[in-house]
């Protein structure tokens, strides 16, 4: 499943970053302390978080990850948009909690 | 130029998580003897007891400088340290018109607000123990404003460090240094602490209870116990500093 499915499925607002809609999503991860995110997210997963600052985008480069969404209203702070643009990584914003929107992810990719 | 003892990150009975025993003057006597010769007060997103430290400072010979420590809506703590208390109060009103919520010191501990002779003028009632709505880059970026230093809280800790906060120092974010906790020495920083480039590192008690204040400091070489030295020997200017750390 490619991120662009899964935000028109879930009806997700795109933030930025959205010529990496294509990527594909292999798996999901929940964390907002960056420093426990960096060390464990999956490769190809989708990071529900509510962090804004820059340092996500690096995070996500650099564990390979399909997309971000930004749960619980947060929005993304202006560099870490630009950010998303330039590496081609979605940001994308869920308005409620995580809980339901990653039961609700759970049911879509998490059954392996 | 001469050794002089600093612990950069002292908490008074304003900060919720500390009791009265941490008054102002009970603070800066313990400071005294331990032989302290610049400490900062360093309330959360407070300096309404910095100016009584600094009076009784002047009395008993420890040079106080007003600061707060700042949480930021990554809820990551960063000291912001000034020259003089009209300057820690300019950014004191911009944290405030930042800081939502009401302390509930039943819950959280109670916020004292106390002068010089020990005697209690009010309760704080702002949720001091919260995070503000400023992002880190807003908030060092308006202590250099205002001619502060900007320092990042423990970033050795496991919890409101900029490390385990945000994974890394943020490399373009122009800090003017990082402290580490008693637990780690600034050697030890530098190999583990991501992002930490050429900041100079300091280590301070984060002191809530009386027996730690001066359990960590950072001895400077400089030429006086002042706030422009410091800032001048954390830039290694004209021979000055950090001599150790720990």
């Amino acid at each position: 499943m490619i991120v662009k499915e899964l935000t028109d499925q879930l009806e997700l607002q795109i933030a930025a970053g959205e010529k990496g809609l294509s990527r594909e999503v292999l798996d999901g991860y929940c964390g907002d302390l960056l420093s426990d995110v960096m060390g464990r997210a999956p490769e190809g997963c989708i990071w529900l978080t509510v962090q804004g600052h820059q340092n996500i985008l690096a995070i996500a480069v650099l564990r390979e990850m399909a997309a971000i969404i930004i749960v619980g209203g947060h929005t993304p702070d202006e560099d870490t948009r630009q950010k998303a643009d330039e590496e081609g990584i979605p940001i994308l914003l869920w308005p409620k909690s995580a809980f339901e929107l990653a039961g609700r992810l759970w049911a879509i990719i998490g059954k392996k | 130029m001469n050794y002089y003892k600093a612990d950069m990150h002292i908490h008074t009975c304003l900060s919720p998580c500390a009791e009265w025993e941490m008054s102002p003057r009970g603070v800066v006597e313990r400071s005294r003897k331990k032989q302290l010769d610049i400490i900062a007060i360093c309330d959360h997103n407070s300096m309404e007891n910095a100016e009584a430290a600094m009076r009784v400072g002047k009395d008993i010979g420890v040079n106080v400088l007003p600061g707060m420590e700042i949480c930021s809506k990554e809820e990551v703590h960063i000291l912001a340290i000034f020259e003089n208390s009209n300057l820690a109060r300019d950014m004191q009103e911009y944290v405030y018109a930042h800081l939502p919520g009401e302390n509930q010191p039943e819950f959280f501990g109670s916020q004292v607000v106390a002068n010089e002779n020990d005697e209690v003028l009010a309760e704080n009632q702002r949720l001091l123990i919260g995070a503000t709505t400023l992002g880190v880059r807003e908030i060092v970026e308006h202590t250099h404003l205002l001619g502060g230093l900007s320092i990042a809280s423990h970033v050795d800790r496991p919890a409101f460090g900029m490390i385990s906060q945000l994974g890394f120092i943020p490399p373009d974010l122009p800090l003017d240094g990082v402290e580490v906790s008693y637990r780690m020495s600034p050697k030890e920083a530098r190999k583990k602490i991501p992002g930490i480039r050429d900041l100079p590192c300091v280590t301070s008690s984060d002191a809530h209870y009386p027996d730690d204040i001066g359990k960590a400091m950072t001895v400077f070489m400089m030429n006086a116990a002042s706030f422009k030295e410091i800032r001048l020997a954390l830039k290694g200017d004209g021979g000055r500093g950090i001599l150790s750390a720990g």
